[in-house]
């Protein structure tokens, strides 16, 4: 212990602290404040760097999350539409149809009805002349009576033979 | 005897529980890594620092006893 | 930036040449200052551990049997009884048993084991008592240059030089190029490693500096210890009390309220235990703690030089039971390995003083605004910044 005290230099003591003092001094001020400072600034500006590149990722994957989702809407908005589409073809085919089958039924009606008048028309005429004819042959019948009676006879019945067919 | 044989004494007492001292450390260290491998780097500065505070008392004895 | 550099490389060649031009070298009588025996060695080692006024590379005996010692001198300034006093340290002639006496403006100096001693008036010669203490002399307050300060003075404008071109390279890019690369990982590693977990994310900024400045001060100084040239800077005890005096000033400085509390009046103990426990904490705040600082740094560092110097020495002193190749060949294959050693302790000691410095001021600033846990008794958890303030 005496050695080490002897060793002491209050001299070296004061020297030294005085020109550590100036060092740190100097230090601190010329190199590592600088030093530090850019040291930080760097860190920073990479930290920055960093941050907007994950920035940038996430914002890519929010627009390409947003394209997928307008491309879903389409694609659902074209299918209605074509469905919607379908359903008034057939509709449409469906309503032309039975208007056409009324259309048809009412014409087929008509024509029966036509044919009906028309067939009572020819049946009356039909009537009237038979009628006619008959009284024609009648008289005639009549008339060959008149002049021949076997003859008349045969004549009639070869007449009603005839007659009975309508 | 002499006083620098007493002091020699001294200095061999001082190092042999220095020696046992760091033993402690560098085993229990070792352990702790061979537990741990993970925390190595921290072990290893928890180990030089106690290392080097023992080292700092033994070194002062011996020159306090010089 | 090119030819700056270029200068730069030219001037420091043209130094390396032209030193050893401009040294002095002073012959003295032969066998003086040669070292041979046991003896010799250990007095050789325990001078080397000390300051020197002068610096010297080297010395041999030249043909005609004198000592030369090549090296150059530095200035002596010491404070005398009468004022400042300056002169240059080859007016000692190499002497350092107080053989010879410099006379300047009435006053006589002796220098003895490089310590500067101021005889008393009408003395002619130092009077020695039977331990060789000078009777006849006092001790003079010595702010010579010598060899540790103007080490200190080369590391300081080195690093000056080093950093501020560093910080001046990040003024135009963003990646330093040439050594600048080699000493930002230091920097950052400093930071990262040692300041920013110790100190804290919100104060670190603040001691950082200092930190940085500390740490590369004792490594380089540690380094350029191990070199030829002899150094010993960070092993002075003023030097090293001089680092560990700042730390104090330091962390007592920025100690906040928290910090004295737990010196003064320690909460979660008994009140009787605290006013001992404030005693025991006071005096580990203020004694303690730089006390090893500065013993550590001082102690590993010398004990280094000592056994790197002794090993070399086998060359000498196994000379006769080894032979010159059989001696030469052990101390150079064990001051090879120590070597080595000592590289990595003179990084381990400059990372334990700047860690243990960052830890003493992380204490010091470190806010405790978590209420303390406590156990089933009632007694307070021992938090693990406690603990590890305990052991320190």
């Amino acid at each position: 212990m005496d050695k080490l005290l002897n060793d002491f230099s209050p001299g070296l003591f004061v020297v030294s602290t005085i020109l550590l003092l100036a060092l740190i001094a100097l230090m601190v001020k010329f190199a590592w404040k600088p030093i530090l400072t850019s040291l930080n600034e760097r860190e920073e500006g990479i930290q920055g760097a960093l941050d907007a590149a994950e920035k940038a990722k996430r914002e890519m994957a929010n627009l390409q999350a947003d394209n997928q989702k307008l491309l879903q809407e389409a694609r659902l908005e074209r299918e209605t539409m074509l469905k919607e589409a379908r359903e008034l073809k057939t509709k449409m085919i469906a309503d032309a149809e039975a208007e056409a089958k009324t259309q048809a039924n009412k014409m087929i009606a008509q024509a029966q009805e036509a044919i009906t008048s028309e067939k009572k028309a020819a049946m009356a005429e039909l009537k009237s002349h038979v009628a006619g004819l008959s009284i024609e042959i009648a008289e005639k019948v009549v008339r060959n009576e008149l002049s021949n009676k076997d003859k008349q006879l045969a004549l009639v019945e070869s007449m009603l033979g005839e007659a009975t067919l309508n | 005897m002499e006083p620098v044989t007493y002091n020699l004494i001294g200095a061999g007492l001082i190092v042999i529980g220095a020696g046992i001292g760091l033993g402690q450390i560098g085993g229990k260290a070792m352990e702790g890594i061979a537990r741990q491998p993970e925390a190595t780097g921290k072990i290893q500065t928890a180990m030089i620092i106690i290392a080097a505070l023992l080292e700092g008392l033994a070194f002062g004895a011996l020159f306090l006893g010089k | 930036m090119k030819i700056f550099q270029q200068g730069f490389k030219s001037l420091a060649l043209a130094l390396l040449v032209f030193l050893p031009a401009s040294v002095f070298a002073i012959t003295t009588a032969s066998g003086e200052g040669e070292v041979d025996t046991k003896m010799e060695v250990e007095d050789y080692i325990l001078h080397h551990l000390k300051d020197s006024h002068d610096f010297s590379l080297f010395s041999y005996t030249n043909g005609e049997g004198e000592r030369v010692h090549v090296g150059f001198p530095l200035p002596v300034i010491v404070w005398s009884s009468e004022g400042l006093v300056t002169f240059m340290s080859s007016e000692f002639h190499h002497n350092d048993d107080g053989g010879v006496i410099v006379e300047k403006g009435g006053l006589k100096f002796a220098k003895i084991h490089s310590k500067i001693y101021e005889l008393e008036q009408g003395a002619t010669t130092v009077s020695f008592d039977a331990e060789h203490h000078a009777t006849n002399g006092t001790k003079v307050l010595d702010f010579s240059i010598t060899k540790s300060v103007f080490g200190i003075l080369v590391i300081g404008l080195l690093m000056l030089f080093w950093f501020s071109r560093l910080a001046s390279q990040y003024k135009k890019k963003q990646i330093p190029t040439g050594f600048g690369r080699v000493l930002e990982p230091l920097v950052l590693y400093v930071r990262d490693e040692i300041s920013r977990p110790n100190i804290g994310e919100k104060h670190y900024r603040r001691f950082t500096g200092y930190l940085l400045t500390v740490f590369f001060f004792i490594w380089i100084l540690n380094l350029v210890g191990l070199t030829p040239l002899g150094f010993n800077v960070t092993g002075q005890l003023a030097v090293t009390a001089c680092l560990a005096i700042f730390t104090l000033v330091i962390y007592t400085v920025s100690g906040n309220k928290d910090y004295w509390m737990h010196i003064f009046w320690m909460p979660g103990v008994p009140i009787l235990i605290r006013p001992v426990l404030a005693i025991i904490e006071l005096a580990g705040a203020l004694i303690i703690k730089p006390f090893s600082l500065l013993v550590r740094l001082f102690a590993n560092i010398s004990a280094g030089h000592i056994v790197l110097m002794s090993l070399i020495a086998i060359m000498f002193t196994l000379k006769e039971s080894l032979g010159v190749v059989g001696a030469t060949g052990l101390s150079f294959v064990l001051s090879f390995f120590i070597l080595l050693i000592e590289l990595l302790v003179a990084f381990l000691q400059a990372y334990i003083f700047t860690m243990l410095s960052a830890l003493f001021i992380g204490m010091a600033v470190a806010e405790h605004d978590h209420e303390h846990e406590h156990d089933a008794h009632g007694h307070e958890a021992p938090d693990a910044e406690d603990v590890r303030g305990d052991f320190i």
